[in-house]
């Protein structure tokens, strides 16, 4: 991958700290466990860094470590989609729509 | 293949873009679900891209992996209950964790001693955070799933043990970053770092772990972002960087809820003092006034307002959909029914709502502390199911308590109080309850999901 420099990559990751904290700032409470589920199923994004590592892996030492380290990010990634989603359904249901597959995203 | 960076860059840009709307949409509850939606969609681009990497090979190993992970990661999260929501996220969590520490130690192995000393600095900071969110989590897990005491553990010790433990690593770490290139280094580094996790945690109590999961998933975040300082990829810095930062704020978030400092959380020992105030708690003849189904009945049929007050004993006990049916008949009966949700009940915050939303309770019945409990005291019965820590009026009027300060709901000020438990044991949180003891307090002891059905025979029969 492209080597941006320290400074720049550093530039990137203060911006997004600030980013960070401030797009979920008005959450309210009962959002709180989607919410922390959802975040975790971002940091799944380590994914990336298994794929690099098994991908360009030589010996087998570094075989052997990308490849758990590419299970635990997959069941990282897809674990935490899917616990996010079955929750945010919960929500969607109102009481007058009894259909599981009502995909109405407005409240009526 | 694609072998031109500015496409590779420009594709996580976009990834980079659909997390951060995916976080803009999650906070809220009409987008939340396209939010996660659009989390996967950067997801898959972000895949997609470095799969398609020139150069990348081993493809049978990525398949393998991949694979599996999927299925593991599809079958817990399906297969796993509503109630037990809260341990699988500390479960994906830790696991994630723990792939962003191998990724780390892989790093280290590969560049062989021809490293930079930010890059060993990222690679410390990764190997350190990531195995202490692994071992973190699965502590947590044990805890929330019951496999472990959900008291807090401590032993004596502890605090030599933590020392030792977060000295060594801060040595081995600084002593990789000052030129000591060896991986038995990294290695020792790690085992250390899984060590803190497990002592960080065990003395934490099982009602806090909500908390500790947040700060543990930020932990994760920031252990992603520092392997992006190693790979030169900006969408694992970023990324990481947004949980990192966002669990921080959701950490402090929920920390408010509780109306607990996030350093009280981690470092109070939550229950120590308790056992020495437990044990010069004397009988001071007051007890426990166990009542019948029937009895129940009559007091809700002829009452005018019942607030339902549930709690995780509701939820074990899947009794959510018999409630709503008791609550309908009630209504019929013309007496006004609402569910009073505390911000933590349940296991985590918001974790009520999910429940009772997937037992179709209308919206508009659901109340917040805040708004429900200056109606208490219009409130002819409070029917308390599995609920605990969150109606103890300990945490209002006995400053030694540790849940002293949390806000509760106030049921303590209706009319009369009936609490369906499975037996005395004590909440969560290891404490005992007051509210038990009240005389205008009666008692149903046993499986909440029973008594419900029991109450809607008995309603009905009236």
């Amino acid at each position: 991958m492209t080597d941006l420099g320290l400074v720049i990559e550093l530039t990137i990751l203060a911006l997004a700290i600030f980013l960070g904290f401030e797009v979920i700032a008005k959450v309210p409470t009962m959002l709180h466990t989607p919410l922390m589920s959802g975040t975790n199923f971002i940091h799944g994004i380590v994914v990336v860094g298994a794929i690099v590592v098994l991908g360009y892996a030589e010996d087998g030492f570094t075989k052997a470590v990308g490849l758990v380290a590419m299970v635990l990010a997959t069941a990282n990634v897809v674990g935490g989609f899917v616990v996010t989603d079955r929750m945010l359904e919960m929500f969607k249901r109102r009481p007058d729509e009894r259909r599981p597959d009502d995909r109405r995203d407005e409240p009526s | 293949m694609i072998s031109d960076p500015d496409v590779v860059g420009l594709l996580y840009l976009l990834a980079i873009i659909c997390f951060v709307l995916a976080l803009r949409f999650l906070s809220s509850p009409r987008t939340a679900r396209r939010g996660n939606w659009l989390g996967g969609l950067g997801m898959a681009v972000a895949i997609g891209t470095t799969l398609l990497l020139d150069g990348i090979s081993n493809w049978e190993l990525i398949l393998a992996g991949g694979a599996v992970g999927t299925i593991v990661g599809i079958i817990g999260a399906r297969r796993v209950k509503m109630t037990a929501m809260p341990q699988m996220v500390a479960l994906f969590n830790g696991v994630g964790g723990g792939a962003a520490a191998l990724v780390a130690l892989a790093e280290f192995h590969v560049a062989d001693g021809r490293l930079a000393s930010e890059e060993v600095v990222s690679i410390v900071l990764s190997a350190l955070i990531g195995s202490i969110s692994f071992a973190g989590s699965l502590i947590a897990f044990g805890k929330l799933q019951e496999l472990l005491s959900g008291r807090p553990i401590v032993f004596a010790g502890q605090n030599v043990a933590n020392g030792v433990v977060l000295l060594g690593s801060a040595a081995l770490g600084v002593a990789l970053v000052a030129g000591l290139e060896e991986q038995w280094a990294l290695v020792a580094l790690l085992a250390l770092a899984l060590a803190f996790g497990v002592l960080f945690v065990l003395p934490i109590g099982g009602a806090d772990m909500p908390v500790v999961i947040s700060l543990l998933n930020a932990f994760t975040g920031l252990a992603a972002s520092a392997t992006g300082f190693v790979l030169d990829s900006t969408v694992l810095i970023v990324s990481g960087m947004l949980v990192g930062a966002s669990g921080t704020m959701l950490t402090l978030l929920m920390a408010k809820a509780m109306n607990r400092s996030v350093a009280n959380v981690l470092f109070g020992a939550f229950g120590q003092v308790q056992q020495a105030v437990g044990s010069e708690r004397v009988d001071d003849g007051r007890t426990v006034r166990a009542t019948t189904a029937d009895d129940v009945a009559v007091q809700l049929s002829y009452a005018r307002r019942v607030v339902v007050v549930p709690g995780y004993g509701l939820a074990v006990a899947q009794a959510q959909h018999d409630v709503r049916q008791l609550a309908e008949l009630l209504e019929q009966k013309g007496v006004e029914v609402a569910y009073a949700i505390h911000p933590v009940a349940g296991r985590m915050p918001g974790h009520m709502n999910v429940l009772l939303a997937e037992a179709n309770v209308p919206y508009d019945q659901l109340k917040e502390m805040d708004e429900v409990n200056p109606e208490f005291a219009q409130t002819d019965v409070a029917l308390v199911i599995g609920a605990n820590d969150v109606v103890n009026p300990a945490a209002r009027n006995d400053p030694s308590s540790p849940i002293h300060g949390m806000p509760i709901l106030e049921v303590d000020k209706a009319t009369s109080v009936v609490v369906m438990k499975r037996s005395m044991a004590p909440g969560f949180a290891g404490i005992d309850n007051e509210l038990f003891l009240d005389p205008r307090t009666t008692m149903l002891f046993g499986n909440a999901k029973d008594f419900v059905v029991k109450l809607i025979g008995s309603v009905k029969a009236l």
